[in-house]
């Protein structure tokens, strides 16, 4: 069994008692140690302005052209803090148990405790470095509602919250730059881990310009690089978004933590054809105002607009009277999957429904506009319009979005949509400190797996990701670096760098040299589709079986046929794309492995064979209420380490939205 | 909306790096679905140079949903193409029809040099930034989110201000080169906001001359960074930065 360092005591006293306790490192010695935050998203850029503002010494790297690309940027909906700001009853616990129940029980108490806690200070935080929220007319913060939720307390800026964030993570950072306490490494790719002594001392990384390879050091190394969506080839993700930082430090031991755990996105634009190279979502934040339906007749092929009322199934709305349009991810996922899986699919291919505006614009925001304008027994025109200048500003970029891709107006018809791999609850394990068990080996945010269980809710990645970044790990790295504050840097000439940088320019050299037939995009594709297919939005243990057999044959023919033109020494896209595609190779089959090994269904990850006679997930409890953490041990090979999960507080039941 | 394929002629800009001279090249690209992003149609075409043994196109792109602010092609004498308010990458091939040629090349800026192809260095943006384009706040300091209220109306103009996604589309429609636009938006965005007050006057000064430091141009209010900026941001915003500008030259404390 792994130990997770939790702090003993109550759960409300876990993170006051271990900040009252934990090492603090003085201002002086913290000027001499170094630390090299891997990946600017909001966790990499709060974390690297946080621990810079206390007078650390940091190195920062991207792969991006700037650290304020991260694909935190393209978070649409918002953030969740338990502020209460509309007195609707929602607190500290309740966050806290809207999480593990949305996770569907299969997260950490005292983790997502803590992050309940802190919630409220990254708004305060973000504020204060002038994110500019969504207010009332008397100049106070605005909310609106998230999934697996009854209250209100999602905050945002219109549909760019990631991006709003980001920015001023970005800003904080930038600054730390001008006052000489962060260098920043941009157009860099991480490549290896380098660990000396058991501990994580530097990384080597590679300029993305030159192709040159370069040795790091730090007294400590934090991954901040996002999740792994993109294993799937179309997801939500960036087309940059990888998993080869994290994959690197699994590779050096790091153990890797319930990888089969994906999030689909219930709205997202559907697929058009074989050309896509990504999918691009629908904010959770239009359910507060879409209403999900298809037609209640089977491969009904007329136009939305022409199906009447009475002939809509809004089928969220009748199978979660509690919720509605608002259930977790996975749980709406599901349900769109069943009726296009059953015929009632909409769209040239019928694998899309409907989420319409039109009700809302019309009753909610149409007649509050005209009821404060005075106006008596509006039309229907009327309301439309009124409806639809509120509609622009809370949601107006994303509907410009699903124009601009599809050619269709969503304020007159309804959008299209089917769910998309959007999130990866998995990744590196870490313990309640936020460190891997490599010693000095951090990951925060996405990157890690510790807080959102089988299925994250909407709004609580943005979180998570400054949570760790702006107050967490500023605390649990001073009680791991106030024992180092003796280590002198380490010369990039040790022999652990020398070796380091070897292998990865060995591996370069050996995919620059298989000079194959197939296009890198070409085994990406066939990847995502085995997984999509047979490890996706449903599982069964016979299609995991046959998709780990076929991962193991892709790895063959990637290492055997794959062509990269260009050079090593020069900027060169293909190669850098090479080296992560031939890492999500491995992940996928371990993943398969994870999901095989997973007899249960739970949030995500729904094995067909466990489920409820109306088709909800099934959790086996007495085998399976442990976090998965997998160990590599050769090629093909893993060993699976278990951290029991225990509930003190809450009382595991099945979920109910209804 | 009727889909349809097309075949177009490419005309794009190559360059090893930033000390070889670069030249256009020719491509053909066949049956390319209406339906396509501008840059899944390059996508296409990269791959069929892989195939053929030819060196594909490099061009920066990363979230491929109009946000990051990487992707930055110049399209048929155009920053981002042909579309109103829209990025590269958001734009779709319906715009173009069968037999069009296009022309595509780098941002073209003395402070942006090219790295490769289509690929430019925007790290002076970066630089703007570290100037002053913040609000200096250490974490954990902040007082209550709702301690003070914000006029509606100016938290609003300040987010219309932070939309800017730092692409460069400003500087590349500029005839100038200038880079006020991107500035001002930054210096409007907090400006408007309470928090931003502290800092108001010694950030425009500095950012500003760290904007004429980096070699961006001038701005001579022709307003082409307005017209083909992906995120609408007014050049109201270039107004208002003059204003603090010359408000900030004549009453600072430091001048």
């Amino acid at each position: 069994m792994l130990d997770s360092k939790i702090p003993a005591g109550k759960l409300e006293e876990k993170w006051v008692d271990y900040k009252g306790h934990c090492k603090l490192v003085n201002p002086a010695n913290k000027r001499k140690l170094e630390i090299i935050i891997v990946g600017t998203g909001l966790a990499g850029a709060s974390a690297a302005a946080a621990l810079a503002e206390q007078g650390y010494k940091v190195k920062a790297y991207c792969f991006q052209d700037s650290p304020r690309r991260a694909h935190s940027i393209a978070a649409q909906g918002g953030i969740n803090a338990a502020k209460n700001y509309q007195n609707d009853g929602d607190s500290v616990f309740r966050l806290f148990y809207d999480t593990i129940k949305g996770g569907d029980y299969r997260a950490r108490e005292a983790n997502v405790h803590r992050l309940a806690e802190v919630s409220a200070n990254i708004i305060d935080q973000c504020v204060a470095q002038g994110v500019p929220f969504a207010r009332e007319y008397g100049g106070l913060l605005n909310n609106r509602s998230f999934g697996g939720t009854q209250v209100k307390r999602t905050f945002y800026a219109a549909g760019q919250t990631g991006q709003q964030l980001l920015i001023g993570a970005y800003q904080a950072l930038e600054r730390q730059v001008a006052l000489g306490n962060v260098t920043m490494y941009n157009r860099h790719e991480m490549l290896e881990v380098v660990v000396i002594d058991g501990k994580a001392r530097g990384i080597i990384a590679r300029d993305l310009v030159t192709g040159k390879l370069e040795r790091h050091f730090g007294h400590a190394v934090l991954l901040c690089t996002g999740g792994y969506g993109n294993v799937f080839y179309l997801s939500t993700n960036a087309m940059g978004s990888n998993v080869t930082a994290a994959w690197k430090a699994h590779r050096k031991g790091a153990l890797f933590a319930n990888p089969c755990f994906t999030q689909i996105h219930p709205t997202c634009i559907p697929v058009t054809g074989d050309h896509q190279s990504k999918l691009t979502l629908m904010s959770e934040s239009l359910r507060n105002d879409g209403r999900i339906w298809v037609p209640k007749k089977q491969n009904d092929t007329r136009k939305a607009n022409e199906i009447p009322e009475e002939e809509r199934d809004y089928f969220l709305e009748r199978r979660y009277p509690a919720f509605g349009n608002l259930v977790p991810r996975d749980v709406a996922s599901r349900a769109a999957k069943e009726r296009c899986d059953a015929g009632y699919g909409v769209g040239t291919t019928r694998q899309a429904v409907y989420l319409d505006f039109r009700y809302n614009l019309i009753n909610k925001y149409g007649r509050a506009e005209a009821s404060k304008k005075g106006i008596q027994n509006p039309d229907e025109a009327t309301l439309v319009a009124f409806g639809k200048e509120v509609v622009k500003e809370e949601y107006g970029n994303l509907f410009d979005m699903y124009e601009k891709i599809t050619g269709e107006n969503p304020y007159e018809v309804p959008m299209r949509i089917y769910p998309a791999v959007h999130y990866t609850m998995g990744g590196l394990w870490v313990d309640y400190e936020l460190m891997t068990n490599v010693p000095g080996l951090y990951s925060l945010g996405e990157a890690n797996f510790s807080d959102h269980g089988a299925n994250r809710l909407g709004a609580s990645a943005l979180m998570q990701g400054l949570a760790d970044g702006y107050f967490v790990v500023p605390y649990t790295i001073g009680n791991y670096l106030a024992d180092e504050i003796a280590t002198k840097p380490i010369p990039v000439s040790h022999e652990a760098f020398e070796t380091a940088e070897k292998s990865v320019s060995d591996r370069i050299s050996t995919l620059m040299n298989i000079k194959g037939k197939q296009t890198v995009e070409s085994f990406h594709k066939r990847l995502g589709k085995i997984m999509w297919e047979k490890c996706g939005m449903a599982r069964n243990a016979q299609g995991l079986q046959e998709a780990i057999k076929e991962i193991q044959a892709l790895k063959k023919e990637f290492w055997s046929d794959v062509r990269i033109p260009g050079d090593i020494n020069e900027m060169n896209p293909e190669l850098d794309k090479a080296g992560r595609v031939a890492d999500f190779i491995e992940l996928g089959e371990l993943m398969c492995i994870d999901a095989l090994d997973r007899n249960e269904s739970c949030g995500g990850h729904f094995r067909e064979e466990y489920q409820t006679p109306d088709g909800e997930a099934l959790r086996q409890d007495d085998k399976h209420m442990y976090v998965a953490a997998w160990e590599m041990k050769g090629e093909h090979q893993w060993q699976l380490h278990k951290e029991e999960l225990k509930y003190d507080v809450i009382k595991p039941t099945q979920r109910n939205y209804k | 909306m009727e889909h349809y394929t097309m075949n177009l002629t490419l005309k794009v800009w190559k360059q090893k790096n930033a000390n070889t001279a670069g030249s256009f090249e020719t491509y053909q690209v066949k049956d390319i679905s209406s339906e396509m992003s501008f840059l899944e149609m390059f996508d296409v075409l990269n791959e069929q140079l892989i195939r053929d043994g030819r060196e594909p196109i490099a061009f920066d792109h990363d979230c491929r949903e109009g946000i990051c602010g990487m992707c930055s092609m110049y399209i048929n004498g155009r920053p981002h193409g042909p579309w109103h308010g829209t990025t590269t990458c958001q734009l779709h091939m319906r715009a173009f029809k069968d037999g069009d040629t296009i022309v595509v090349e780098p941002w073209r800026a003395n402070a942006f040099p090219v790295v490769k192809d289509l690929v430019v260095d925007r790290t002076s943006f970066d630089r703007i930034i570290q100037a002053g384009g913040y609000i200096s706040a250490n974490t954990g300091s902040a007082v209550d989110g709702n301690a003070i209220p914000i006029d509606k109306n100016k938290a609003d103009k300040a987010f219309a201000a932070a939309a800017c996604i730092g692409c460069g589309a400003c500087v590349a429609a500029c005839k100038n080169s200038s880079a006020m636009l991107f500035v001002s938006a930054k210096v409007s965005h907090l400006a408007l906001l309470p928090q931003g007050d502290v800092e108001r006057k010694s950030r425009v000064l500095n950012m500003v001359s760290q904007m004429d430091k980096e070699g961006f141009g001038s701005c001579t209010f022709t307003q082409a960074c307005e017209a083909v900026c992906p995120k609408e941001i007014s050049v109201s915003n270039i107004s208002r930065l003059n204003a603090e500008y010359i408000v900030a030259g004549l009453t600072s404390e430091n001048s």
